[in-house]
């Protein structure tokens, strides 16, 4: 598994009218805002499930930036991407106290059973899994988040069954 | 009649079957022609009884747990919904002793009421401060955050109301109130409690320090860790415009405040202030340097109070009851009671808010229970990734922010990481640098080099290369983070390297092992 190359606005590659028409929409709900720029980002990547290169340039015109610059701040955060993940999104935590419960583990787990590695997708494209610093549930850890939905007390044996149960499930992420 | 049951709509609750339990209750209810209200509370914060069902009853609440969807027949065939002996029954809740040790302040409404609910809110004391500060005079209201004695719970500790002052001193033509929700501590969860088991009183108590420093505008940074919360306070957001807690009038008055919810985007780093400033900004979270400081030139370089979560959650309860109740709680100059939080390997995890000057044993034995693993407790972690890891002969210092900083530690946001003894500290030191790596800004040298060249060193130590010698190193390194980097990522990321390998030399000298493979490189991206 291959980390994400740099995100690049050179290659902007073309989208769909109708992947535009949703960009465009969202600079539209939210060009008015103070600070712009994240809601902005958070928007195109709820509704597209990462940010096209295309977007850069759009956005950048719409907020007065430069494309660096928007650039700059799309490549700082950790939770965007410039390239679709899989349907559906697997985060393991592995923050101090997962670790004080075997975090670590799991990830080796992972790999071993999943053939899937942090910031990598499953090669079916049903599960992409990213690495989370903590999600506040450290009394009842270890801890993932599945599709934005927190479980804890996980074991590899629960993990091996909602792994099958995502890639059994056609729907997920756009 | 119908009959009342409480189900935590708690993310921690639902991570182990809060919503399947709360379905099955609905659905075994309708089946059998029960009416039946289901409301969705917070959690107690008990969270090995996850997920605790609560009844009302005529002897009041009854609890159960941990209720799991499939125990749920059993328990209407006990008759719970009349407070039934169960092998799950808890009794009343507040009897718990881990709750009926507690002193909830802060906490006082959080797993009682419907969160979204302003008549449940004010049928628990919700809203009178906020009533009381409309009629009050901003330097009063400063003047009694002063004498409180509250200091910010984020982990700084500053005092409260010299910040207060400062931004109501300032002259400006727009101030602004930023809640810090950037809630990234591993062991922390109160703010992800107060924010989706008592929104209210986060809110109220913005728009009370809103009212105090003369600013009408607030926001509230939220990390998008947090999915759940955040549906939870737009819900609460709404509900409170309504109901007139924000708006043009604020219970009808001419007063006004508006609030708005910002998500961040997974950078640590962005729990600094100015990096999250920045953030709001729409900037790359970047440290800025102070001065100037926020309360002077803040948010889009106006004077900005602020405050983390659980600071602005206990305004409210300050104004209400006096400041002077409030500062009878404490030991020393910490004073009020600080939410900890019990994690990792502890058998009973959970929220306790307890005064300033409680142990570190009290907390681990008395309320956890030891580890969840039946092994002896080795290391605690305590205040975050940058607070020191502690031995068992420093369990007895008092949690007050002096008293445990002469120990070597740092109380931070009262998060508690237990170790048993199959912890090696060796890779939590290093765990300590790699983390500094991936979530550093970057802006300063020491904290963006020095945490990537710390990994390096301490997998030589691990591989037992020329270990006195990259042990020496490492002690430098750690001196210049401590000393020239720009804000505590950095300068404090040496507490818990150093304290790792001063309290637990032991697992730097372990026979070599390969270092944690590729990790490094699996894991920390360039900015």
């Amino acid at each position: 598994m291959e980390p994400r190359p740099p995100a690049s606005t050179s290659q902007a590659t073309p989208g769909t009218r109708e992947t535009l028409a949703t960009i465009d929409a969202v600079i539209e709900t939210h060009r008015s805002l103070p600070g712009a720029l994240l809601p902005m980002l958070h928007g195109i990547q709820d509704r597209l499930g990462h940010i096209p290169g295309g977007a850069v340039p759009r956005i950048a015109e719409a907020l007065n930036l430069s494309q660096a610059e928007v650039h700059g701040v799309l490549s700082f955060y950790h939770d965007f991407r410039n390239e679709p993940p899989g349907r559906h999104s697997l985060r393991l935590c592995r923050a101090e106290a997962c670790q004080a419960m075997g975090c670590d583990a799991l990830e080796t787990h992972l790999h071993q059973r999943h053939g899937l590695s942090f910031h990598g997708t499953s090669t079916d494209g049903s599960v992409t899994l990213e690495p989370v610093y903590c999600l506040g549930n450290c009394a009842l850890a270890p801890s993932v988040l599945i599709d934005g939905e927190v479980r804890g007390r996980v074991t590899a044996e629960k993990l091996d069954r909602w792994i099958g149960e995502l890639k059994a499930d056609r729907g997920g992420n756009p | 009649m119908s009959v009342t049951v409480y189900v935590p709509n708690d993310s921690a609750a639902i991570g182990v079957g809060a919503n399947a339990t709360a379905q099955a209750i609905s659905r075994i209810a309708a089946e059998r022609g029960i009416d039946l209200r289901l409301i969705r509370n917070g959690s107690r914060g008990l969270f090995w009884l996850e997920p605790f069902v609560e009844v009302v009853t005529d002897e009041g609440r009854i609890g159960y747990g941990p209720v799991e969807a499939q125990d749920v027949p059993s328990l209407f065939d006990a008759g719970f919904l009349k407070g039934g002996a169960h092998r799950l029954r808890l009794g009343p809740p507040e009897s718990i002793p881990y709750l009926a040790r507690q002193e909830r302040l802060t906490f006082s409404r959080v797993g009682i009421i419907d969160p979204l609910s302003i008549a449940d809110y004010e049928a628990h004391g919700g809203g009178r401060s906020l009533r009381a500060a409309l009629r009050a005079q901003p330097a009063d209201l400063v003047e009694e955050i002063t004498k409180s004695g509250l200091r910010g719970r984020g982990g700084a500790a500053f005092p409260a109301g010299i910040k207060w002052k400062t931004v109501l001193q300032a002259r400006a033509d727009q101030k602004f109130v930023v809640c810090n929700a950037d809630e990234g501590d591993s062991g922390t969860f109160s703010d992800r409690m107060i924010l989706e088991g008592d929104p209210f009183v986060l809110i109220e108590g913005m728009v009370i320090a809103g009212l105090a420093v003369g600013a009408t505008e607030g926001y509230i940074y939220l990390r998008s860790e947090y999915p759940h919360a955040l549906g939870i306070l737009t819900a609460a957001l709404r509900n409170a415009e309504a109901a007139g807690y924000l708006g043009t009038n604020l219970m009808g008055s001419d007063r006004r405040f508006h609030l708005h919810i910002r998500r961040g985007a997974g950078a640590y780093i962005c729990g600094e202030e100015t990096a999250m400033l920045e953030s709001l900004e729409g900037k790359r979270g970047m440290v800025r340097p102070k001065p100037p400081i926020p309360a002077l030139s803040g948010l889009w370089g106006r004077p900005t109070v602020i405050h983390n979560v659980m600071t602005l959650a206990t305004v409210p309860w300050i104004v209400d009851h006096g400041s002077a109740k409030y500062a009878e709680f404490g030991a020393g100059r910490s004073r009020g009671t600080l939410p900890f939080q019990l994690a990792g390997n502890i058998r009973r995890g959970g929220l306790v808010e307890m005064a300033f000057g409680v142990t570190l044993r009290e907390l681990l034995y008395d309320f956890g229970g030891g580890s969840a693993s039946g092994r002896p407790i080795r290391a605690v972690q305590v205040g975050g990734p940058l607070g020191a890891y502690l031995p068992e002969s420093r369990f007895d210092t008092p949690l007050d922010y002096e008293a445990f900083a002469a120990a070597g530690g740092m109380v931070g946001h009262g998060g508690i990481v237990a170790f048993d003894d199959t912890v090696d500290m060796a890779r939590m030191a290093r765990y300590a640098m790699e983390f500094c790596a991936i979530e550093s800004c970057g802006k300063c040298t020491p904290c963006r080099i020095g945490s990537t060249r710390g990994v390096e060193v301490i997998d030589r130590v691990i591989e037992g290369r020329q270990r006195t010698e990259n042990l020496a190193l490492l002690r430098d390194l750690c001196d210049t983070l401590s000393n020239a980097s720009l804000c505590a990522m950095g300068g404090l990321t040496p507490a818990p390297v150093l304290s790792a390998l001063n309290h637990f030399p032991e697992d730097f000298q372990r026979p070599p092992a390969p270092a944690p493979a590729g990790r490094a490189s699996r894991t920390i991206r360039r900015h």
